[in-house]
């Protein structure tokens, strides 16, 4: 199989996704030590799965691990935006194709003999990360700087609910993270592809 | 076998001489607790003070970014007295029955650093200035937030009137619950930053800073000092209580 020797994940592209990994693991763990300082809802996180010690701890590393999540987003949008990638990789989603693959998806039997193209569920799960992600950078500037970002204050719907976009982004991410792996656990030469890009 | 015998406290004195100081060994402690984290990836961190180094570094230059971020023009919002957050919550990093009992007749509020007028200020003449009051939400560093009414004079006003240097850099407070902090020029001289005696149209109570607190709608709860005894003006940062602690130091809103 010829394609087996294609770069199918430019190296910029893994290097973002690794560090996108790093910056969001240390963002929802100190995170997590944030919200209980002042829980949301009527549960906190186990201290033992925080980052930061204490509350101070947490919004430091959570402040420094932003512009790692930050400037590494905006690449990433970036580069697939101007190098066409976003439109070839991402788009058509067509509705019929994407119920087909979610059918087959669980029957166990969707296709994997070109990871050079994402099937629509792929497509559809890939773009929502992207969008949350989005959300939770835009939630948690509204958080940081109410008074200064008036209008985004407002489509957040005051300080309080911008807490609870934020949380509920975060979840989405988390239920997301999950599938993905899942799904790589399933596929494991998946794993490889992202690592040495074929 | 036979264990050889420890003196443990011997041992210990020697631990303790190993030790840096014990609040900068706490909060090391504290901010790197990587809790069950480090176990389950098997890493850990060997050089903490590099990273501590590096966390208060991006803290730093995140007090740049929220001084450049910061529109002097640009109003907190405002909200009916309908909303008003009743009971306002009491915070302090002390309990009830420690809030400090402050004698308005003989208190005075002392001024220093660079200004021309130190003269201190009774509460009389403090009252004596042009009033004003404002509804905003207060938003603590923890994350909640509530809704409350201050009133007071325009700070600067009272900065004019003192005839503050207002290209001076930072404004520091001490309290009489021995709290301290420091604000940035452009923050005091904001249109909202109130030095207020009032509390929802009551003399300020003991439990929001009585004689007065410095309120600023677009500064966290902890940068907005209450039973303020002494201010001054500077060009060399006072720190703060929190801050000195690892908090970051701009808290802006």
């Amino acid at each position: 199989m010829a394609s087996n020797n294609k770069i199918i994940h430019p190296g910029w592209l893994r290097v973002n996704h690794w560090i996108n990994l790093i910056a969001v693991v240390i963002m929802v763990l100190s995170g997590w030590e944030i919200y209980n300082a002042s829980p949301i809802f009527d549960f906190s996180f186990p201290k033992q799965i925080t980052l930061g010690g204490w509350l101070a701890g947490g919004l430091l590393w959570h402040f420094a691990a932003m512009w790692l999540l930050f400037f590494n987003g905006l690449f990433y949008l970036g580069m697939n935006l101007f190098s066409g990638r976003l439109k070839v990789r991402f788009f058509p989603i067509r509705v019929r194709d994407l119920l087909s693959d979610f059918i087959n998806a669980f029957k166990g039997k969707l296709a994997h003999e070109n990871l050079a193209e994402y099937n629509a569920v792929q497509k559809l799960a890939y773009l929502f990360v992207i969008v949350d992600i989005i959300l939770l950078v835009l939630s948690g500037l509204v958080i940081w700087k109410p008074v200064q970002f008036p209008l985004l204050r407002e489509f957040m719907g005051d300080y309080d609910n911008a807490r609870i976009v934020h949380f509920i982004a975060m979840a989405a991410l988390l239920a997301f993270t999950v599938i993905h792996v899942v799904m790589v656990a399933l596929i494991p030469k998946t794993l490889l592809m992202m690592i040495r890009g074929r | 076998m036979a264990k050889p015998k420890l003196d443990q406290s011997l041992i210990i004195q020697e631990a303790l001489k190993a030790l840096p100081s014990p609040a900068r060994r706490l909060f090391l402690k504290r901010t790197l607790t990587l809790g069950g984290l480090s176990l389950l990836s098997g890493c850990v961190i060997t050089d903490e003070k590099s990273v501590e180094r590096m966390l208060m570094k991006v803290s730093l230059f995140n007090d740049d970014v929220q001084a450049w971020l910061f529109d002097p023009n640009q109003l907190a919002p405002t909200y009916p007295d309908s909303m008003i957050t009743k009971p306002f919550p009491f915070n302090a990093y002390y309990e009830r029955w420690e809030i400090p009992k402050v004698e308005g007749e003989d208190y005075r509020l002392e001024i220093s650093g660079l200004v021309a007028d130190k003269h201190s200020w009774s509460l009389e003449e403090l009252y004596k200035l042009p009033q004003t009051d404002q509804v905003t939400r207060h938003i603590c560093v923890e994350g909640w937030s509530a809704i409350g009414k201050w009133g007071g004079v325009t700070f600067s006003t009272f900065l004019k009137r003192i005839g503050a240097d207002l290209s001076a850099k930072y404004i520091g407070f001490k309290c009489a619950d021995d709290y301290y902090t420091s604000i940035d020029m452009p923050t005091a001289l904001h249109a909202q930053t109130l030095l207020t005696f009032t509390y929802d149209g009551q003399t300020l109570p003991p439990q929001y800073g009585y004689p007065m607190k410095l309120r600023m709608p677009t500064k966290l709860g902890y940068k907005n000092p209450k039973h303020i005894v002494a201010m001054f003006v500077t060009n060399t940062n006072p720190g703060g209580y929190w801050e000195d602690k690892g908090y970051n130091w701009f808290g802006g809103s």
